[in-house]
């Protein structure tokens, strides 16, 4: 039964990797390197593995710990607190919506659900067209897809859904609309179900396993339970990154301090975190555009009841999805929504329901039998929809993110699609995440009540695991923080790598479009340090 | 019912109350703003008062009762632990705010000590909170219910109940 796993962190860590673990810093240190990447995610982990196979000498700054697939229980009690920013409960300032992103060795890749999209066509023409982005075509960014998709895995999934997926396709089939198969980033993968507490298995090709021990392997410096506190900035140039080392809580500063100096600084600690260290850092910004434009994603949830077992919690979290919603109206019109399954674990499902007591006890006791659906709304295209900002209140980031009235209407249109998805793949009652709604026992009964539902925060639960924005590329540089390379448009020799350039979301799960794009930054940035063409990342044999 | 209407009519103070009575809870504390959250007193009290209203249902009745309460709320006291410093602050707000006599009677109905508080008057004040016209108050009972219902879901003693077979074993080490 205990077949024993090979852990890639275990076995780097025993061949002499440059880790260097802030709880344990008995002194303040000074380190230099060629490039100080901040931030070990989607972003940050690309980029490192880049610089460093390009000759370069890379250190990694990451907020959270090591963690690695010998800590990984599948328990939601430990995954959470571990692994998750703010314990998986992080919020905007009105507490209206919860986030779920990354906060470890990996960062929100060592949690994520493995959803692999590359970014939508018409995503890219918007940008294109709006934001003065020339050179993102689909034929330029190809290459770039092509090669972190085999970098990582990314490949069709072959086994059946799992029954919540394969609920979604079975009811959105019975009304003509149109499901496909999400591509995973795993090599092996056992078919568990439990992404989101870290993979047991090491089968999902996260930033953790692959990008990070490539670039440990190649010279690089790892620092854990650092924060990067604020970049020292003098004229055009950043001189030096402060950081603190956090204790073994990984909540409460030591008091030690250290300094990373560089040729180039990247940052990459995620689209609320990147705006934040660079306000805190009154880093230039004279159109006023850090920290605006954060987009979510904002999710709706709804919960189906079923006769048979649905067993959400077993098997491939997100195989299934539905981009019908998307393609509706014109991208800048009503707001569409991407339809997916979320996988069901008890501390997810009993936080996402509404109510209390008897009533959410009775529904809990239906645990298996409950299929969930999400819809994740496509802020950023329609007028109206600016997003969100993010602020830094006693040196931590806070995001504001106003509900216009095109986003409700978005709500209420994409918890009706979900309900009478659910009513159509036989579900005996629905329950929309929305304090004042249901259960409903029949499409009609739904249909007129989340018609006139009122569509307010809190009232109305809205849920995110995905973060873009707050540092948004532009080809002019007065309408963007970064230019289309990434690089800081008043500073030289500071770059952004991650979601926080997304100049809108992307209107599907963001994590490929990342690699992707951040690996065409990356390679132009290194052959602009070494004079040499980058190098190309492959997958060991 | 006179405890909803109390409640009712305090109108547009409601917010400022909350923002007043975590500032008083913690100018009555000895401890600086960034020190860790603290569950002692009236604010231990409420939790013990409002846990088995949120877990009606879920927790057994009768001597298991108490017992099962207790660990909730040390699972809780840890989850608010492992978060964040600045939002820690704000989960010790809102126990303040629930510790003060005078807050506590006008924005949760609750006229007496909590150890005394009925389960339907808790049920109201959870009710009222859940819809209510104040931001604040709305966020304040997703808190509870979060962290409530959070750490009861958590445990695996609260597995078998809602049919949840645990983790696979074959990949456990």
């Amino acid at each position: 039964m205990n077949m024993p796993l090979s852990d890639p962190v275990a076995l780097g860590l025993a061949r002499g990797w440059d880790v260097i673990d802030g709880a344990m810093l008995a002194a303040d240190r000074t380190l230099d390197a060629d490039v100080v990447i901040v931030g070990s995610g989607a972003g940050g982990g690309v980029t490192a593995e880049i610089m460093a196979l390009s000759g370069l000498k890379v250190i990694i700054v990451e907020e959270g710990a090591l963690k690695s697939s010998r800590d990984f229980k599948m328990r939601e009690a430990d995954a959470y607190p571990a692994l998750y920013q703010e314990s998986a409960a992080r919020k905007t300032r009105d507490k209206a919506i919860n986030i779920l992103q990354g906060r470890t060795v990996g960062g929100s890749t060592t949690i994520n659900w493995t959803s692999s999209f590359r970014t939508p066509a018409s995503t890219l023409a918007f940008w294109r067209q709006r934001h003065g982005l020339d050179t993102y075509h689909d034929a330029a960014l190809a290459p770039w897809f092509d090669l972190m998709e085999q970098r990582l895995g990314v490949a069709d999934w072959h086994a059946p859904p799992n029954e919540n997926n394969d609920l979604l396709r079975r009811g959105a089939a019975h009304l003509g609309i149109a499901t496909g198969t999400i591509r995973r980033n795993v090599r092996g993968c056992w078919n568990l179900g439990y992404c989101g507490m870290g993979c047991p298995t090491n089968a999902k090709q996260s930033m953790l396993v692959t990008t990070i021990p490539s670039a440990l392997d190649h010279g690089a410096t790892l620092l854990t339970r650092v924060r990067a506190e604020r970049l020292a900035i003098q004229g055009d140039r950043v001189q030096h990154v402060l950081c603190h080392a956090l204790g073994s809580d990984g909540i409460n500063p030591t008091g030690k301090t250290i300094v990373l100096r560089a040729r180039h600084f990247v940052i990459a600690g995620g689209a609320i975190n990147s705006p934040a260290l660079l306000l805190r850092s009154s880093a230039p910004d004279p159109n006023y555009l850090l920290g605006r434009r954060t987009f979510l994603h904002p999710t709706l949830v709804s919960a189906g009841l079923f006769a048979q077992r649905v067993d959400g919690y077993a098997g491939a979290p997100q195989s299934v999805y539905s981009d019908h919603f998307l393609t509706r109206a014109p991208i800048d019109g009503p707001v569409g929504f991407m339809l997916e399954a979320p996988p069901i674990h008890p501390v997810l499902l009993a936080t996402t329901l509404a109510g209390f007591g008897a009533a959410h006890a009775e529904t809990m006791r239906e645990f298996a039998h409950v299929h969930g659906l999400l819809a994740l709304l496509r802020d950023g295209f329609h007028p109206d929809s600016t997003g969100g900002s993010v602020t830094v209140r006693d040196g931590a980031p806070a995001l504001d993110y106003p509900f216009h009235a095109s986003l409700w209407d978005g709500a209420r249109r994409a918890l009706l699609a979900m309900a009478e998805i659910q009513f159509a793949a036989g579900a005996r009652s629905v329950q929309p995440a929305h304090e004042m709604a249901g259960p409903y026992t029949s499409w009609a009964q739904a249909k007129k009540g989340i018609a006139e539902l009122e569509y307010r925060v809190h009232i109305t639960r809205i849920v995110s695991a995905h973060v873009m924005g707050g540092c948004m590329m532009a080809g002019d540089p007065e309408r963007g923080v970064v230019d289309p390379d990434g690089r800081y448009h008043a500073l030289a020799n500071l770059s952004v790598h991650d979601g926080a350039i997304f100049p809108t979301s992307i209107g599907a799960n963001p994590q490929l479009s990342i690699y992707a794009i951040v690996a065409r930054m990356a390679s132009t940035l290194a052959a602009s340090l070494t004079g040499r063409p980058a190098a190309r990342p492959v997958a060991e044999a | 019912m006179a405890s909803r209407r109390a409640f009712l009519t305090a109108g547009v103070g409601a917010s400022l109350a909350l923002a007043l009575g975590g500032g008083i809870y913690r100018a009555t504390r000895p401890a600086p703003a960034q020190e860790p959250f603290a569950l002692d007193g009236e604010a231990r009290a409420a939790l013990d008062a409002i846990v088995p209203v949120m877990l009606e249902g879920a927790l057994r009745a009768g001597a298991a009762n108490a017992a099962a309460r207790a660990v909730v709320i040390g699972d809780v006291h840890r989850a608010i632990l492992g978060l964040p410093l600045a939002t820690q602050k704000e989960v010790q707000d809102l126990f303040g705010l629930l510790a003060i006599a005078p807050a506590r009677r006008v924005l949760t109905g609750v006229t007496g000590p909590w150890s005394g508080a009925s389960p339907a008057a808790i049920h109201i004040f959870l009710q009222d909170w859940r819809t209510s016209p104040f931001g604040a108050l709305r966020a304040g009972y997703a808190a509870l219910h979060d962290l409530i219902l959070g750490a009861w879901y958590a445990a695996p003693a609260s597995w078998g109940a809602i049919g949840y077979p645990g983790p696979p074993l074959a990949a456990a080490p």
